[in-house]
């Protein structure tokens, strides 16, 4: 396998300018010639499936939902970056370049990243002039806040509810092009299979999960915009139906899978209350604005009412170890830190498994009209679930896993090593290193979609020179054949357990050994462990109902088949990345004060997994990274 | 967690059971026991789930996704009241504990003529989108936009798109209304982009479109009794429904 970056040459900040000169285009009578499925309508789907429709492209655009509308980027609270220096505080896209490749502790691309933090800008204008009700102050400008890991205010807002707006603008510009006719929106279907046909991507194989049809879509090019892979763990702020189906599918099909192990955990989110438990949800990191977290000093404190424990006795933790960004240190560290805590038997609540966010001193200060206007809806939906008042007790919260930075690999122009397939948004490995930013998944979306693979998607069209294919090519019967001989397998299996018994088996297995530390150990052990419960999920499971109608457990029996193929890749990849590394902790790997450990010298690279067949284990490629801007340096917060 | 000192509660369901569009559907009866009073309405229904897969009987399907309150896809109507009832809150985020040991709790899906049950608890809200794609947006094209801060926006302005633009989609509005009306849902959207300079130049087109689209789908009038801000998850004003037709009266006298 070839893994060429095709990172333009010439000095970083004309990169991407150059490369849009020199990409070859198509011409306008000619793009309607083409037709491309976008998997996925979240914020990079939607963003692009409108943008190419609006181009002239014939577009099938799918998703797993009854609307386009519900893409798990909805649910995105905090906000979203761009580099308008609005505030006049020292923003620039070469800070907020910076900041993205050290908040990813120099694990990501330099010319991909530059590339978002220079597009940035033109997002907020785009989403503005679509009607996105971005939050504005008294003069009528646009309002920022602070997010982790900068010192500057540049995240853009709508309440707590940025995701919903932005996706609702990209669903609105959607909705648009659907009406057009150029758009064939397919929701409630889900994607099963990729097809390749002489070594490019040229459809995709669906089930319709209404009336169970298999069905083939034959296309010119292929768009995976489907997201990330958290609910491997199980527990996670992902929605529910939130799955790694598509991008295995294509893995074995052979695009690469880069950085697996690279995952969030996201340091504020309501603790696990019980087995039933059946999702964790987030509190914005925005919160870590106003909130002070902290823990009690001494162990005899922890039952106590928090408000009774003197100033004194509490350990603000992050603002005692990281003077400099204190509540707003990036979330890897944060989440480390939280569970150091709590690992000492400091921690608060059941089990001892939670920290306090504590506001009383932002409600002291600015009073309860402002912070409920700043958070409400995030204070409500605390009290909603706990039925406890943040207003009145300090929340509690504990980390979660939260995001995928890892995804299959592409190239500068958002291509996998196969050609045609594209991918965007979170199913990508592109922009985020090790650890993502606050606010930097909104904005990586939105740039893919929106700024960057209408360019790229030309060039690779004008320049693929592919016959036309249809449906009836053996390949798609193929596919076909594969995808209902998979489901035709789960119906046939006579045991007793369900998928989400199994489900949450494997989460569980893969957060105590593989979440937010993992050693060698634990995880060879898993090696062993994963492909047993594998082999039990293809013998005890059972799924009642058929396969030509709606079938919930047929769904996430497929997705959970999935999940357990690939655990294991990512844990081959944590196993192998012998550093630590922003989300990637190995405690094998650490300073003196329990800090990541980097090894430059062995692994600056993305680690690039190459399928290899049934029960083969896959092969490693690396893509050395190299860095012409930026001294590489340790990551510092303090 | 405040403590976990409740007593698990014993409930009888009653869900309604559809295997397909074109069958009949009937309401049946369920006992499930050891339901935990932090449990999510839905986190309850996972456990009935688990509990007839075990006796051998398919699961009750039903949508959801994001299961915070913000996707709109869960859609149960619970003892009568989309969403069951509770100010501001999804079947989602509705918590067991606002339920008592023995009680009955009746389950069933969204109702309405443009809202086909495809099985047990999950309908076809399809209709809403096409609302949508009739004339819900602000007709710009990717790039060439002016600079977001060029065109101040007076905050209040914003803040009341804001409030209509907080509309999940979840249909709970139609389901509510005895007319199964979609004015609630259509309005919030002419009012969210009613409110905004951008939203201007298509402002009676807009509106016109978005309603020969809903009555085409099979939405009844509105029955002006505000059912549906009483359902309404986000807690969305009757008083866009006013908006919507000032303008489309406006509309229709500029001959738009
Ligand atoms: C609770 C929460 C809060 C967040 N807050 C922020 C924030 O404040 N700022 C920020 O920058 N980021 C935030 N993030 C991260 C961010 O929301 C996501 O990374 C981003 O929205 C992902 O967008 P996407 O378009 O790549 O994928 P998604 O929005 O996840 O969309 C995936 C799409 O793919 C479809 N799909 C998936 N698999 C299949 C299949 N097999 N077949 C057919 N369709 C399929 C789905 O239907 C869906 O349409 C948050 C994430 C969470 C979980
Ligand atoms: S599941 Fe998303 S709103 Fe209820």
């Amino acid at each position: 396998m070839k893994l060429d970056s095709k990172i333009p040459s010439g000095p970083l900040a004309n990169k991407w300018s150059k490369h849009k000169q020199e990409s070859m285009l198509v011409n306008p009578a000619n793009k309607r010639k083409f037709r491309v499925i976008v998997v996925g309508t979240g914020l990079a789907g939607s963003s692009a499936a409108a943008s190419l429709s609006e181009l002239g492209y014939n577009v099938d655009a799918f998703c797993f939902q009854d609307s386009p509308r519900r893409a798990h980027s909805i649910a995105a609270q905090g906000g979203i970056n761009a580099a308008k220096n609005y505030q006049n505080d020292g923003d620039s896209v070469h800070r907020l370049f910076y900041d993205t490749i050290k908040g990813g502790d120099f694990r990501a691309r330099e010319a991909n990243v530059h590339r978002l933090a220079e597009v940035s800008t033109s997002i907020i204008d785009q989403c503005t002039a679509q009607g996105v009700p971005f939050a504005r102050d008294y003069g009528g400008l646009l309002s920022n806040r602070s997010f982790g890991g900068a010192q500057v205010s540049r995240t853009f807002y709508a309440r707590g509810q940025t995701g919903q707006q932005l996706l609702i603008g990209a669903y609105q510009a959607l909705s648009r092009q659907i009406y057009s006719g150029n758009v064939n929106m397919h929701a409630r279907h889900e994607m099963l299979e990729l097809v390749v046909v002489d070594g490019h991507a040229r459809g995709i194989v669906t089930r319709n999960l209404v009336d169970g049809r298999i069905e083939a879509f034959a296309a010119d090019a292929v768009v995976l915009a489907t997201g990330g892979y958290g609910n491997v763990f199980y527990l996670s702020t992902n929605a529910k139906g939130c799955n790694v189906t598509a991008n295995i599918r294509a893995f074995r099909k052979g695009a690469a899978f880069a950085n697996p192990c690279y995952t969030q955990i996201h340091p504020t989110c309501i603790p696990v209350s019980g087995d039933y438990q059946s999702k964790l949800t987030l509190m914005s990191e925005s919160l870590r604005n106003d909130g002070r977290v902290w823990v009690p000093k001494k162990k005899e404190d922890l039952s106590k009412n928090p408000a009774s424990i003197a100033e004194a006795d509490r350990d603000y933790y992050l603002e005692r170890k990281y003077p400099s960004y204190g509540n707003l240190c990036p979330r890897d560290i944060a989440s480390r830190a939280a569970k150091q805590v709590c690992d000492e038997g400091r921690g608060i609540g059941p089990a001892g498994r939670g920290v306090y966010l504590d506001f009383a001193d932002a409600i002291s200060r600015f009073g309860k009209k402002v912070i409920a206007e700043r958070y409400g809806n995030l204070f409500d939906m605390y009290a909603t679930i706990t039925g406890e008042d943040p207003y009145e007790v300090p929340m509690r919260i504990y980390p979660a896993v939260h995001y995928s930075m890892g995804g299959l690999w592409v190239d500068y122009n958002l291509m996998s090593n196969l050609p045609g397939l594209h991918v965007i948004g979170e199913a990508n490995f592109s922009d985020h290193g090790a650890n993502r930013l606050g606010a930097s998944a909104l904005m990586q979306g939105l740039a893919d979609g929106y700024f960057v693979l209408p360019y790229t998607i030309g060039h690779y069209l004008a320049t693929a020179k592919q016959p036309k294919v249809s449906t009836e090519h053996p390949e798609f019967k193929k596919a076909l054949a594969d995808a209902e001989a998979r489901l035709k397998k789960l119906l046939s299996l006579k045991g007793k357990r369900t998928p989400d018994s199994f489900h949450r088996e494997l989460g569980l297995l893969m957060w105590n050994k593989c979440g937010m530390a993992r050693n060698a150990r634990g995880l060879k052990e898993l090696l062993q462990e994963i492909p047993a419960l594998r082999e039990r999920f293809w013998r005890e499971l059972v799924i009642r109902g058929d396969a030509a109608s709606m079938n919930v457990d047929l769904e996430k029996a497929g997705r959970v088949a999935d999940f357990m193929e690939f655990s294991e890749l990512l844990v081959r990849d944590a196993l192998d990345r012998d550093e630590s590394c922003g989300g990637h902790f190995r405690e094998e790997h650490q300073t003196e004060e329990g800090e990541a450990k980097r090894n430059d010298a062995e692994f600056l690279h993305v680690s690039a997994w190459e399928y290899q067949g049934e029960g083969q284990a896959p092969l490693r490629h690396k893509e050395p990274l190299n860095y012409e801007e930026i001294k590489l340096q340790t990551r510092s917060y303090k | 967690m405040s403590a976990h000192n409740e007593k698990p509660m014993k409930l009888k369901l009653h869900v309604w059971r559809q295997r397909s569009p074109q069958q009949p559907g009937e309401m049946k009866e369920y006992a499930l026991d050891n339901v935990d009073a932090h449990m999510s309405f839905l986190e309850m229904m996972d456990v009935l789930n688990e509990q007839l897969a075990n006796n051998g009987e398919e699961p009750v399907a039903f949508d959801h996704d994001c299961r915070e309150g913000i996707c709109g896809m869960c859609s149960m109507v619970i003892n009568g009241q989309p969403h069951g009832g509770h100010k501001g809150v999804t079947t989602c985020q509705l918590h067991m504990r606002h339920f008592s040991d023995g009680d009955d709790i009746y389950v069933e899906p969204w109702r309405a003529k443009a809202f086909p049950v495809l099985r047990d608890l999950v309908v076809d809200r399809s209709s809403l989108d096409r609302i949508i794609q009739a004339g819900g947006y602000v007709s710009v094209n990717t790039g060439g936009t002016p600079d977001a801060n060029a065109l101040p926006i007076p905050k209040t302005e914003a803040d009341q798109a804001m409030d209509a633009a907080a509309c999940i989609g979840c249909g709970a509005c139609v389901a509510a209304c005895k007319n199964s009306s979609a004015m609630l849902f259509m309005s919030a959207k002419v009012s969210h982009l009613g409110h905004l300079p951008q939203g201007q130049a298509e402002r009676y087109s807009r509106v016109k479109a978005m309603v020969q689209q809903m009555d085409a789908e099979g939405f009844g009038n509105c029955s002006n009794l505000s059912q549906c801000e009483a359902a309404c998850p986000k807690e969305i004003s009757s008083k866009v429904i006013a908006e919507l037709n000032r303008d489309f009266l406006k509309g229709s006298w500029r001959g738009e």
